[in-house]
């Protein structure tokens, strides 16, 4: 129940319509009050998103004073020696997401076709919900069942599946190669992947279901499979939804905390491009080392780390929110 | 007919591969589930809830304080956040559909909605915390807090503008003032839709962690005082899931068990009160 409720209660409608009870302007008074209280409150949200950013940037500003715009290249994150650089943290944050995407855009695809064009009718809504139950699972649930689970069975039997195939290919075998740990950036981004798979499956399956029928049958009509109406049609005509669907999940791996912890292995050393090997993402740096940090200038380069991750994420969800705008704009122009 | 025949492969193929697709996912949540389910339900006993956590080494021991810990700072936080998200919803559907603050509220708060947690618990830590001066569940509160509000006020609108402008009209031409239309007409249409937004965002807050790593903190012992740290479950579990100690792990098992239950649960629930109608 929305505690507001008993607010409304002073006036009966029928009673002030009737016989006019109260004057004019008290009720009028009264809407305006309520008009400007939720305008206020709207108006938080703006306000939280200015707060975020300028208590962040005061935050990290004795870091951005002491090491300045080398901050973001540099690859020394040495605490005793109170030398910090944004390097790691930086490229493990991109790796695993990017490995996220790697497996979750093919996969998500394929779970919006299926629920679009080939499940049965009965079974959409199960199935839809059941995928959507993957994002309502804590981060926290698959960090700890990934650490002890899904790690020990990915460094057995996957890493070493990996390295003999994958890993012999000329250019990206680099990729995989080193000791199977178990634990590390590929194991990172592919819990990565499971998370962010319900975010881009669903927004598919939501654009895919606004392609107008029309337009689907006319291409049926001409003799096309159901594979050429969706690469041919559909997936044209919803584009940017479907870019927007995929930026949105690339926001939610950006910026994952707990799952990412338990899985990178939070090394701050650069070792090499293998994926197999461990490093350090930004929110992970950030829930490891932020309530240790004892001296001003580490709290506020961990503070400045927050900071990038939180522009870098604003710019990604930004495009991933006009995308998404542009395609329902389109929605209203055709018929 | 060659071609012919490459087409209609080409298209099995795709379409099995979608098949795939869908079995993968199915299978990593199944898998997960399985797990939580049969570590968790191995650990449960009357302890886990009227126990303290105990300290390294130590055979029994429960939640007890980080069960109630959690309940405290999700129910607060609820409070505080749905009257914020549900009143700015209200202005979004029925005062700012075309106003300047109405589109850039639903902007930023479509970003806030997906916004890193972790970033939210350290402007809470700049700007509660470090005034203050020591880590609280205040902060917590405070933190969770702003995760709700965009859940429910995103909601909240949606549902609102589903509501027919005939039934505001209907409404209006009895003389009712604006307020009066949205709290007794509007509003109450849209309910099964705002309940489901809370329930949403009460699951969304219930696990999470990084925003409490540095509010909330945690508490070995059991507080229920608002200005100092408080357990919870989630930064247990995770305190207790990365240490070595078989005990402690076991007991992180039965705290993951006891989350994923009452957030899917939650999940279940919301979707039941409210179905989509409007779906053709």
């Amino acid at each position: 129940m929305s505690p507001p409720t008993h607010a409304a209660v002073a006036p009966a409608p029928s009673e002030t319509a009737g016989t006019q009870t109260q004057p004019r302007g008290s009720r009028r008074v009264g809407d305006l009050l309520f008009f400007n209280l939720t305008r206020a409150f709207a108006g938080l949200t703006l306000l939280m998103l200015a707060g975020i950013i300028v208590s962040l940037f005061i935050g990290a500003w004795p870091a951005l004073k002491q090491f300045g715009i080398a901050f973001l290249w540099s690859g020394d994150w040495n605490p005793p020696k109170e030398r910090f650089g944004a390097l790691i943290p930086i490229y493990g944050t991109l790796a695993t997401s990017l490995v996220a995407l790697c497996v979750a855009v093919p996969t998500s695809f394929g779970i919006a076709l299926f629920l679009t064009e080939l499940s049965p009718p009965w079974l959409r809504r199960p199935l839809g919900t059941a995928i959507e139950l993957l994002a309502a699972i804590p981060s926290i649930v698959y960090g700890m069942w990934g650490l002890l689970y899904f790690a020990p069975i990915f460094s057995q039997y996957v890493q070493p599946f990996l390295a003999a195939t994958l890993g012999k290919i000329p250019v990206i075998g680099g990729l995989f190669d080193g000791p199977p740990l178990g634990i590390g950036i590929l194991a990172a981004g592919l819990i990565l992947a499971i998370m962010i798979i319900p975010f881009i499956a669903s927004v598919m399956r939501d654009v895919f279901t606004v392609t107008p029928t029309m337009l689907k049958e006319s291409a049926y009509g001409l003799g096309c499979t159901t594979w050429e109406v969706v690469w041919n049609v559909v997936l044209p005509y919803t584009k940017a939804g479907v870019i927007g669907g995929i930026m949105l999940g690339l926001g939610r791996a950006l910026g994952e905390t707990m799952a990412v912890t338990f899985l990178i292995g939070n090394m701050n050393v650069f070792n090499g491009f293998s994926l197999f090997l461990p490093g350090n993402s930004i929110a992970s740096a950030l829930a490891n080392e932020f309530a240790e940090a004892e001296s001003e200038l580490y709290t506020s380069s961990l503070i400045e780390l927050g900071l990038i991750l939180f522009v870098i994420t604003f710019i990604v969800l930004s495009l991933s929110k006009l995308l998404l705008l542009r395609l329902s704009k389109q929605e209203g122009t055709k018929t | 007919m060659d071609l012919q025949k490459k087409r209609k492969l080409i298209n099995k193929l795709a379409l099995t591969l979608s098949v795939v697709a869908m079995l993968f996912g199915l299978f990593w949540l199944v898998w997960i589930l399985f797990t939580t389910l049969e570590l968790g339900v191995t650990r449960m006993s009357l302890d886990l809830f009227t126990k303290m956590t105990p300290p390294p080494g130590t055979e029994d021991g429960g939640l007890a304080n980080a069960i109630a810990g959690t309940l405290i700072l999700v129910g607060l936080a609820t409070l505080l956040g749905t009257p914020i998200g549900v009143l700015a919803g209200v202005y979004l559907a029925e005062y700012g559909r075309r106003t300047w603050l109405g589109h850039a509220t639903r902007f930023i708060n479509d970003i806030l909605l997906s916004a890193p947690s972790i970033v939210i618990g350290l402007f809470v830590y700049a700007v509660y915390v470090a005034q203050v001066g020591n880590f609280s569940a205040m902060a917590g509160v405070i933190a969770l807090a702003l995760i709700v509000i965009p859940v429910v006020l995103s909601t909240t609108e949606n549902m609102l503008k589903l509501v027919p402008d005939t039934q505001r009209e209907a409404a209006f031409a009895l003389g009712a003032p604006k307020r009066v239309v949205i709290m007794q007409v509007t509003l109450k249409a849209a309910m099964p839709g705002v309940i489901t937004g809370v329930l949403l965002a009460v699951a969304r807050i219930a696990g999470e962690t990084a925003p409490l790593l540095f509010t909330a903190l945690s508490n070995q012992f059991w507080s229920l005082d608002l200005n100092k740290p408080m357990a919870n479950l989630p930064v247990t579990i995770f305190k207790f899931a990365m240490s070595p100690f078989k005990e402690w792990q076991e007991i992180a098992w039965a705290g993951v068990f006891l989350i994923t239950l009452g957030v899917l649960g939650l999940n279940i629930v919301a979707r039941v009160v409210f179905r989509p109608k409007h779906k053709q």
